[in-house]
């Protein structure tokens, strides 16, 4: 049996684990049983090489040729490692990301932490967001006034967000 | 701080202070960040990940929680020191592979290490003993929010924190404990224990082996997923299964004593006369020996003040720590000599297994009779 990572040795490593109720196997070679840290309790989870291993494919069905913009990955980069190359790489791949984060994970959106600029960020959007919508709806009355007045808000906004 | 100075001294966790500390061994929160638009450590080429290593350690060496720190860049490192890191689980084993362009900066409680350049940029942990998961987030988010406002952290609005890994991104938070469990493990019951666990989306395994084999009886149990839930609430989930198998435990001990009381006594007993006696021996069988007299200070049968002493053992019988003490690299048969030598050694007054003791204090609450019935 080969391994299923460099798919060329025998592979004389088998591992199982149940996830959520789902049997998964992954079959290593000794070299890539080391540099996977197969032995190593902090770094290892199995599912992780797993995931990693499908991820490969579900990616290559989304973005068969692209190329991240700013660091340069592709979707045969990530097939060799299950890692991504950059922050920027989640936007690049983001379709066929998104099935994959699907099956990975509990839910699709992050609910937790984030950096407080991040909340401000947000708020700022919500508020872009409202004040344009506003406008329309002005502009299609014909209320001039507001119309203006919503224009200079926007104008503001955007100056804030720049800064 | 110096190398020598971090390894003269044992860890908080390693002191075995925390809640449940007889059965949860320590409490681990790690949160992984990534800098912005910036080629994650494993795709980075070499003078980026230096650039990225001077951007985010100075920050890192200037937090309050990090003053009398011990901060050095790997190639600065002897293999034998990254490996005693490694043992005391204060970097991982991926990490101590790492050379030019990385770096570890840790307190000198060892209760706080941040590895930079793993396979993410930013790899904070908080480690405790006991069942602590709470107060381990607890620091290691503080340290997070001391940092963002410093660096320009990668994140989604939808996705959360990005991190190299696809399993990590959203919260990048691996919340784990490590269990002692010997009662579930002699009892025959931990393999339903994994099971169920597993069900619920966490993880188990064995701390050095695989699976089942653990060595030591000694398990690490964490969450797997990191998006669509609060660090808070996955921390809290995570507690309270681990409280759970806590009780497991000691109902597996109660059914041990009352049940296969012989059983017991003779693990205990033949534990004590090897590692006594033995002028070799492996990491393995010291580990799962050693397991068997922690069980047995648990119970009782050995007095409550030579805890301490067996949970040093767990550590400084690791290969690394062996060799870093001889102050010479060993090669297998002399680390299993030395190895028998020092646990001849350390438990040289170490009183005999006192079963008398076990009948008496295994009430704790709990039962009364240790043989009964059968
Ligand atoms: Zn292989
Ligand atoms: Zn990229």
């Amino acid at each position: 049996m080969l391994c299923d990572v460099c798919k060329c040795n025998d592979a004389t490593v088998f591992l199982t684990q149940i996830l959520e109720g789902k049997m998964q196997k992954v079959n290593l070679c000794d070299s890539c049983s080391k540099e996977k840290g197969v032995q190593d309790p902090t770094g290892f989870a199995l599912a992780d090489l797993l995931l990693g291993i499908g991820a490969a494919e579900e990616i290559e069905k989304g973005a068969p040729t692209q190329r991240c913009g700013v660091c340069g990955f592709t979707q045969a980069d990530f097939k060799k490692t299950g890692r991504l190359g950059c922050s920027a790489c989640y936007l690049t791949f983001a379709e066929g990301l998104g099935s994959l984060l699907k099956a990975m994970h509990k839910g699709t959106e992050h609910i937790g932490k984030l950096p407080q600029r991040a909340h401000r960020e947000i708020e700022l959007g919500d508020r872009m967001k409202s004040l344009n919508a506003n406008l329309q709806k002005a502009v299609t009355e014909e209320d001039y006034e507001s119309a203006a007045s919503l224009r200079d808000q926007i104008k503001k906004l955007e100056m804030e967000i720049a800064s | 701080m110096k190398f020598a100075n971090v390894i003269a001294v044992g860890g908080e966790w390693l002191r075995g202070e925390g809640p449940h500390h007889q059965i949860v061994v320590s409490s681990r929160v790690r949160l992984a960040r990534n800098l912005r638009h910036r080629a994650f450590p494993g795709w980075a080429k070499k003078a980026e990940r230096t650039q990225v290593l001077e951007l985010i350690k100075p920050r890192v060496e200037e937090l309050p929680e990090m003053q009398d720190s011990f901060s050095e860049v790997l190639q600065d490192l002897t293999a034998l020191e990254k490996q005693v890191l490694v043992e005391r689980h204060l970097i991982s084993r991926e990490h101590a592979a790492k050379s030019v362009g990385s770096a570890v900066i840790m307190n000198r409680r060892q209760t706080l290490s941040i590895m930079v350049n793993e396979e993410d940029h930013l790899r904070m942990q908080s480690i405790r003993s006991g069942l602590q998961l709470k107060s381990a987030f607890k620091l290691v988010d503080k340290v997070d929010s001391t940092l963002e406002a410093k660096l320009d952290f990668a994140y989604d609005p939808k996705l959360g924190y990005l991190t190299a890994c696809p399993t990590n991104v959203g919260t990048g938070m691996r919340a784990s404990a490590m269990l002692h469990l010997p009662g579930l493990v002699l009892s025959e019951m931990i393999n339903q224990v994994i099971q169920a666990v597993n069900k619920i989306g966490l993880a188990v395994r064995g701390l050095y082996g695989e699976g089942t084999e653990a060595m030591g009886n000694l398990f690490q149990i964490s969450n797997q997923t990191t998006l669509g839930e609060k660090e808070e609430e996955i921390v809290t989930r995570l507690s309270k299964v681990i409280e759970t198998i806590i009780e497991k435990e000691h109902d597996a001990r109660q059914m041990l004593i009352q049940r296969k009381s012989n059983t017991l006594w003779d693990q205990i007993g033949r534990a004590y006369g090897v590692l006594t006696f033995a002028h070799a021996m492996t990491s393995k069988e010291a580990l799962n020996l050693l397991s068997i007299i922690k069980l047995g200070v648990d119970l009782g049968a050995f007095p409550e003040d030579r805890r301490l002493p067996i949970d040093e053992l767990f550590i400084d019988t690791q290969p690394a720590h062996l060799q870093k003490s001889s102050q010479q690299k060993l090669n297998a048969d002399e680390r299993d000599e030395l190895r028998a030598q020092i646990i001849r050694d350390r438990l040289r007054l170490f009183p005999k297994p006192d079963i008398s003791k076990v009948a008496r204090e295994s009430a704790n609450g709990s039962t009364s009779e240790p043989q009964t019935n059968e």
